[in-house]
């Protein structure tokens, strides 16, 4: 009744004593106890999870109190997977436990903002225009655009409603497709897998407008383009599970337990049974506390030690004391019985290009794709057979691309020879390429048993890849030679004394590793595994770091074995149901082909990163390689790759291709054939060849779950710079100002473009240093406010994102704002626009047909060395209608071309006639007159939801069982028997609202979703017999294309880390009395956020420095005089940042370390050199491509999505660190002296 | 004596008290939450050791000094031995230092609590208000001890005892024994009341608990609630 007369019980208080006297039992009010009870009492708890670039994937519970979310706790109601394996369960970390500060917070986005200025400009406008023309009236006005692109970066936003904010983005979206095209309007959005329909929301808007989606994976330096080479796979790694299942574990540059979090339980429960786990770092990671040996090689070095644990595994197990198990392995299942031809190359002889089918007379009888057939000698019968499974029997033909060691002409059993020796018609000096150095000669030549053929007339020698890597090895084989090493002891390449010199790890140790390793393969068929990621796949040259391991694994039968194999952890988040998403995301029901775009290209170019240029193509070559080459520059390489077809453009051609097609239909041509006349006649040009004409630039481009601007974007200042026009800390001379060669392909003009996008518009729940720097901020929804699905490659679950509470404020989820984007754009397009049509380019794709495109040599159109034909020789070219006024009707409901084409992944199609049926019974039809009457609505997102998991195998047993029926056709073999027994299996999204799913195998992934083996990659490779997606069908230890050969890497050699030139123009020339530190900058993944998320959330910020921090040794911070937590400023030609300085022993020497992407919106202090604020870890990066990647249409080096393509590293990177003198926090309004600077003040001089 | 005095100090005292139980009583019963004392402890520990320690044991002798010294009936200290004017002595000596032991915390406090950024961020109005009343009546009473040592027979401290006991034992002309009392003791008193009256809308509720505290002192080591 009353808390005090409650208490008003003297007499009847104490009931009994106990205890003697000691304790008393009370009769008293408790009332006050609920007080606690409730605390942790909620309304509702709700299943949702974080839609942030994790591969955590944890389901969580989200609480709800009040009509509040009030926190979150970890989900433990997974399916159990097998009895033999630990828990999943419970899944999470603190970051994603401090999520829910989020949604209530002061960085939260409540309402659509505009830059201040442009809303002036655009409401002024607007008095006199409508919205097209308003655009057009702002964004093409110098100065007028200057006025709001100058100011970006620099605060001043304000309020707007959605109906002004829609309205300015559908008219600049329309003006531009007018204008200069609708490959002028590009989206950035990362990871689909974290939240799959809100990336397929943008992606749709685009794609139905023919705008470009930029990837992602490869512009991270988180796709390993070693996979593409070597297995014609994207990345495909073990569930973190079978981690228990490996019995030696290397865990090699991965920081498991601060990046893998609810994983890392695996790694230390798998010491419990007896797997011994080795460590490899330069730097104590967290994981190093778990390694029973610490190996710490110098950063960078780490192919050196690939390299010298190969040397011991080849010498020890392939050429001594053979293995039985290798043996087979490397038979069947890889490229070592290949043969290669050797060439003279300026008098000596060196390795080529695989040896044909089309070499020999009469092409061994193969009429089918003669060139993309790899040969044997057949070790029964000696003859030379054309065996399964090389790329030329993946199309074209069926039933023979397999695995099974038969003669793919006579159907007969063979057995592929791995060494010539002892049949060997002479033994032969080999030139093998060495980039170690100067302690060894840049061509090593090492004795190799050859055999001699007749192949086009000629007499060729010809080596196995078997014999040839053992030489490049230098394992000694008793050849003799001055280069083959006589033992470990020797300092010869790749011997454990060798790579001691240069990676400092003790050759004693090298030998003993390799040896476990190795020794542990072969006695449990290939249980010993390697984890690896950003520490090694960050470096420019990450391939040759990654091919080292791979054919460590490789040769040890590791791949595609339980508890064995590559876990390759960076970045690498699988979209498991990814057939049913594809379609929804690209709008592949109703346009085909969309547009698609390699980021690192696009922003290398854009953001003219490509003018600072200090990387010489010489210092790449191979001595091998014709040195016309060196004359090029690295984007020469890349316009070369655009026009032949092998990367794709975006912009794609100078004129805007709507123009392209009207000219076409006017002249009475075929557009496709009129734009190859006119391509061949120089009309005709591709966009790539100007980057600096404002008819070339990107002009509109959206990001949505992503931070582009704070966090991935290498090379931040030239972001700032050119693609954005503001205020900006480059620091260097670009090739014109240093009077350096300029790119022979493309135009140079010696005034640089800068603000290149007219409009900048992100979505984000927080205020991102992306937000920031856009002209326009959309609030969306938070991870606990939207349905969307999820899914990672660490566990075997599909679970959801839920809508715990309403989107707050004025916020919206990511599917809801580009419906409301595409509304508006329809009604302005249907005006402005109408009915155009498009003619869209692609590369010559991976998995298709194209793949096909240019076999044995390299032809550049161009130059005359052959005709362009799309398809071939150029990219392909396809004429798409676009009713751009039904631009919304056809969001909103699947299209017709699922029912009509079918769909299908990998090269395998298959039929959904049913699978549309299904959804328009479930998901109800259009009833509105337009484009989409009568088609399933896609309405809302649990909609979008549902069409994903209808139409992917991964979660529809009927769908799956068709495509392994599809996919039995081309290998001869049947594998439905995979995904028979879940047949009637279908997972909805109620489903995974109440428990989170096993996914159903499908034939998009090389690995099995079982109840008897956890998910390992290349599982299906080697007991179902699948070919590997490359040119010889296997696993490839020996690239042939010609710029492989070109660039030293046909087989795995040593390369250190590039020099990128960034120092000594600014080494001691900006001194402020303190020393001047020049390190390494290596920049690994967070332990108080993932990537920028949570570095501006308090809970992260209360755990660390709260702000901005870097690592250096003791020593040299010492020999700088800067002690722990100093403010230090770390700059090089690139820019600059701010940051306090960890004084740590986890650091050695000559080593910079920060956590990538710490936002530089909370305590970032002004710069000394450049007078700005600090910038972010990306500041002081500028992004290099590599030749090798952009190589296409040549079998796995082909280009697809996220596949293949130039990656951004980062961490051969220098950087100069000093202790700050004066730490200004620079507050204050935006003055005109300040905005008339946008570069730093000395540089105006 | 005009309505006013009547008013202040035959009136108001009740009016006072009542706020302070009744506003106590019904702010324990329907604020619970609020029923604290707000430490800023974990803010910032500076000048807390020595701030608060000074001025609760100031405070707390003056609570209990004043209670005993006006609310004794004099014949017990006669009784006693005590002479009037020896106990105005021990009153005037023991409250002035009590006074200044105090006067050194609430100052320490009070410097505290607006010279921190992140204390003077989180404090309420009245956290600032009582800490200042506190200080005016202290600064008050220390004021009034110049004034006592000029009547050291102890006739106005008589008046004053008088003045309190004929209020608590609710007796009508209790007003009528200050009308001859300096000035100086009737505000002292004003605001020695106020003090009662802001009581209950002040984080000094946290005194009734102190008080209540006690009660651990003879309590058995282990207590069991039955349930219900």
């Amino acid at each position: 009744m009353s808390h005090f007369l409650d208490r008003l019980m003297f007499f009847r208080k104490n009931q009994s004593e106990f205890s003697n006297g000691h304790g008393v039992v009370t009769h008293e009010d408790r009332s006050w106890e609920d007080g606690y009870r409730g605390r942790w009492q909620q309304d509702k708890i709700v299943r949702s999870t974080h839609g942030v670039n994790c591969t955590g994937s944890c389901s969580w519970k989200i609480y709800v109190k009040n009509g509040l979310i009030t926190w979150e706790t970890q989900q433990t109601d997974y399916p159990r997977t097998r009895p033999d394996l630990p828990n999943h369960e419970p899944r999470g970390c603190p970051r994603g436990a401090s999520y829910s500060w989020y949604v209530y917070s002061a960085q939260r986005l409540k309402y659509p903002l505009v830059r201040g200025r442009l809303m002036e400009l655009w409401r002024e406008a607007r008095q006199t225009l409508g919205p097209v023309d308003a655009w057009a009236a702002i964004s093409q006005d110098a100065d007028k655009a200057r006025k709001y692109k100058a100011v970006r970066g620099q605060g001043g936003m304000v309020r707007a409603t959605w109906d002004e904010v829609s309205e300015i983005i559908a008219a600049a979206n329309v003006y531009t497709i007018k204008t200069y095209g609708p490959d002028r309007v590009a989206g950035f959005s990362p990871i689909p897998a974290m939240s799959m329909v809100s990336y397929a929301a943008g992606s749709r808007y685009l794609s139905l407008i023919g705008g470009v989606c930029l990837s992602f994976y490869d512009w991270y330096c988180d796709l390993p383009p070693s996979s593409p080479q070597v297995w014609g796979e994207q990345t495909d790694v073990p569930e973190s599970a079978d981690w228990y299942n490996s019995t030696y574990l290397l865990v090699w540059g991965s920081n498991v337990p601060q990046t893998r979090t609810p994983d890392a339980h695996f790694y230390t429960e798998v010491r419990y049974k007896g797997t011994k786990t080795v460590a490899i770092s330069a730097d104590f990671g967290e994981m190093v506390k778990f390694g029973d040996l610490w190996l710490a090689p110098k950063q960078g070095t780490d192919a050196a030690l690939a390299m010298a644990m190969g040397h011991v595994v080849l010498s020890e197990f392939h050429n001594r004391n053979k293995s039985a198990y290798f043996d087979g392995y490397c038979r069947q299942y890889t490229d070592m019985p290949m043969l290669v031809m050797l060439k003279e190359h300026d008098g000596k002889l060196a390795s080529d290009r695989f040896l044909r089918a089309s070499d020999l007379a009469g092409n061994l009888g193969q009429d089918n794709n003669p060139d993309w057939k790899t040969l044997v000698y057949d070790e029964n019968t000696g003859y030379l057979v054309a065996p399964n499974g090389s790329i030329g029997f993946r199309w074209g033909q069926a039933g023979a691309w397999n695995l099974e060691m038969r003669d793919g002409y006579s159907g007969q059993e063979v057995k592929p020879q791995l060494s010539l020796l002892g049949s060997h018609d002479e033994i032969a000096e080999v030139a093998f390429p060495y980039f170690g150095g100067s302690d060894h000669p840049e061509l090593s030549s090492r004795r190799v048993p050859v055999k001699l053929i007749q192949a086009a007339g000629q007499t060729v020698k010809v080596a196995t890849v078997y014999d040839l890597m053992l030489a490049n090895y230098g394992v000694n084989r008793g050849l003799g030679g001055e280069q083959a090493a006589p033992d470990y002891d020797a300092d010869v390449p790749y011997t454990p004394a060798w790579a001691e010199k240069h990676t400092s790890v003790r050759r004693a140790d090298i030998i003993t590793v390799a040896r476990e390793f190795a020794d542990n393969a072969d006695k449990t068929h290939g249980k010993s595994m390697v984890i690896l990621g950003a520490g090694l796949n960050h470096w420019y040259h990450n391939d040759m770091i990654y091919r080292g391991i791979m054919n460590l694994l490789m040769m040890c039968g590791c791949v595609g074995q339980s508890g064995g194999g590559w876990a390759h952890y960076v970045g690498q988040e699988k979209l498991r149901p990814q057939p049913g998403w594809t379609a929804l995301a690209f709008a592949l029901d109703w346009h085909r082909p969309p547009r698609q775009m390699n980021g690192t290209s696009f922003f290398y170019n854009h953001t003219s990163q490509w003018r600072h240029e200090k990387v010489g193509v010489s210092e790449l070559l191979s001595p091998k390689a014709d040195q016309a080459a060196a004359e090029q520059s690295l984007i020469d390489f890349n316009v070369r790759a655009e026009r032949m077809g092998w990367l794709p453009s975006a912009p794609q051609l100078e004129t805007n291709p709507l123009e392209v097609v009207r000219a076409a239909e006017a002249a009475g041509v075929d557009p496709v054939k009129f734009a190859v006349d006119e391509i061949k006649n120089g009309n005709l040009k591709f966009s790539c060849d100007d980057p600096d004409n404002p008819k070339n630039f990107p002009r509109n481009l959206f990001v949505w779950r992503s931070n582009l601007l704070g966090s991935s974007g290498k090379g931040h200042e030239y972001f700032l710079k050119y693609l954005l026009g503001t205020q900006n800390a480059v620091m260097g001379p670009d090739l014109g100002e240093s009077g350096q060669a300029k790119p022979a392909e493309v135009i140079w003009r010696d005034k640089a473009a800068q603000g290149k996008l007219d409009l900048l518009v992100t979505l984000d729940f927080r205020m991102s240093t992306t937000c920031l720097y856009s002209d326009i901020v959309l609030p969306s929804a938070t991870w606990y406010e939207k349905d969307d699905l999820n899914t990672s490659d660490m566990h075997p679950f599909i679970h959801p994102l839920g809508e715990a509470v309403q989107p707050l404020w004025q916020s919206k989820t990511d599917w809801e704002i580009y419906k409301t984007i595409a509304k508006k754009f329809s009604e302005l397009a249907g005006t402005h626009l109408g009915t155009r049509k498009d003619l869209v380019l692609t590369p010559l794709l991976h998995d298709t047909p194209s793949e096909l495109g240019q076999p044995l040599a390299v032809k550049d159109w161009k130059h005359g060395e052959c005709d362009p034909v799309p398809g071939k020789t150029l990219p392909n070219m396809t004429v798409v209608a676009r009713e751009y006024g039904e631009t919304y009707n056809k969001f909103t409901a699947l299209g017709p071309l699922m029912a009509k084409i079918g769909n299908g992944g990998k090269g395998i199609t298959w039929n959904t006639e049913s699978e549309v049926k299904q959804l328009a019974d479930l998901n109800g039809v259009v009833q509105a007159q337009g484009a989409a009457r009568g088609q399933p609505k896609i309405d809302s997102a649990i909609d979008a939801a549902e069409v994903i998991l209808m139409l992917a195998p991964e979660t529809n047993g009927q769908v799956a069982v068709k495509s392994w029926a599809a996919l039995s056709k081309i290998t001869g073999r049947d594998h439905t028997h995979l995904a028979l027994p879940r047949e009637d299996d279908k997972i909805r999204f109620r489903d995974i609202v109440a428990q989170p799913r096993k996914i159903i195998s499908s034939p998009t992934w090389s690995g099995l979703e079982s109840e008897h083996v956890s998910y390992n990659a290349g599982y299906t490779n080697v007991h179902e017999l699948i070919p590997w997606r490359t040119l010889t069908g296997r696993q490839q230890f020996y690239q042939d294309h010609r710029w492989m050969l070109d660039f030293g890497e046909e087989l795995c050699v040593y390369k250190p880390p590039i020099d990128t030139r960034t120092i000594k123009p600014m080494l001691g020339k900006h001194a402020n009395g303190h020393h001047e530190l020049v390190l390494n900058w290596i920049t690994p993944h967070q332990k108080w956020g993932i990537h920028s998320t949570y570095t501006d959330n308090l809970r992260m910020l209360t755990l660390s420095r709260g702000g901005p921090h870097v690592w250096v040794s003791e020593a040299e911070a010492q020999e700088a005089g800067i002690r722990d937590n100093d403010w230090v400023e770390v700059f090089n030609v690139n820019g600059t940042l701010t940051a306090r300085a960890v004084v740590s022993q986890r650091v050695p020497r000559g080593m910079c370390l920060m956590y990538h992407a710490q936002e530089k919106i909370v305590n970032v202090p002004g710069a000394e050199t450049s007078g700005f604020r600090g910038g972010i870890h990306n500041s002081v990066t500028r992004t290099v491509t590599k030749p090798t990647h952009m190589i296409g249409g040549y079998a796995q080096l082909a280009y697809g999505f996220n596949y293949y393509g130039t990656v951004g590293s980062n961490r051969d990177e220098y950087v100069i660190v000093r202790k700050m003198k004066t730490v200004d926090w620079m507050e204050g309004p935006l003055t005109p002296e300040r905005e008339a600077h946008p570069n730093p003040a000395w540089m105006n001089k | 004596m005009d309505y006013f005095q009547q008013f202040l100090f035959g009136i108001y005292p009740y009016v006072a008290a009542t706020i302070f139980l009744l506003g106590s009583l019904i702010r324990f019963d329907r604020e619970q939450y609020t029923w604290k004392s707000d430490s800023s402890q974990l803010l910032r520990r500076g000048q807390l050791r020595w701030g608060s320690n000074l001025f609760h044991i100031g405070i707390l002798f003056l609570f209990f000094g004043h209670a005993a010294g006006l609310l004794t009936p004099h014949h017990i200290y006669e009784g006693l031995g005590l002479s009037i004017a020896a106990k105005q002595l021990l009153a005037m000596v023991s409250g002035g230092i009590a006074g200044l032991l105090c006067l050194a915390g609430v100052v320490l406090l009070l410097q505290r609590r607006l010279g921190d950024p992140r204390i003077r961020k989180t404090s309420k109005p009245m956290d600032i208000f009582i800490l200042l009343w506190i200080l005016v009546t202290l600064l008050l009473g220390l004021t009034s001890i110049a004034f006592s040592a000029q009547h050291l027979e102890g006739s106005e401290m008589l008046a004053l005892s008088a003045w309190a006991q004929h209020i608590v034992t609710f007796r009508a002309g209790a007003a009528a024994y200050l009308a001859n009392v300096p000035l100086i003791y009737k505000v002292h008193l004003f605001f020695g009341m106020t003090l009662f009256l802001l009581f209950p809308f002040s984080r000094l509720v946290h005194i009734w608990s102190g008080f209540a505290s006690l009660g651990y002192l003879g309590r058995a080591y282990q207590v069991v609630r039955q349930k219900g």
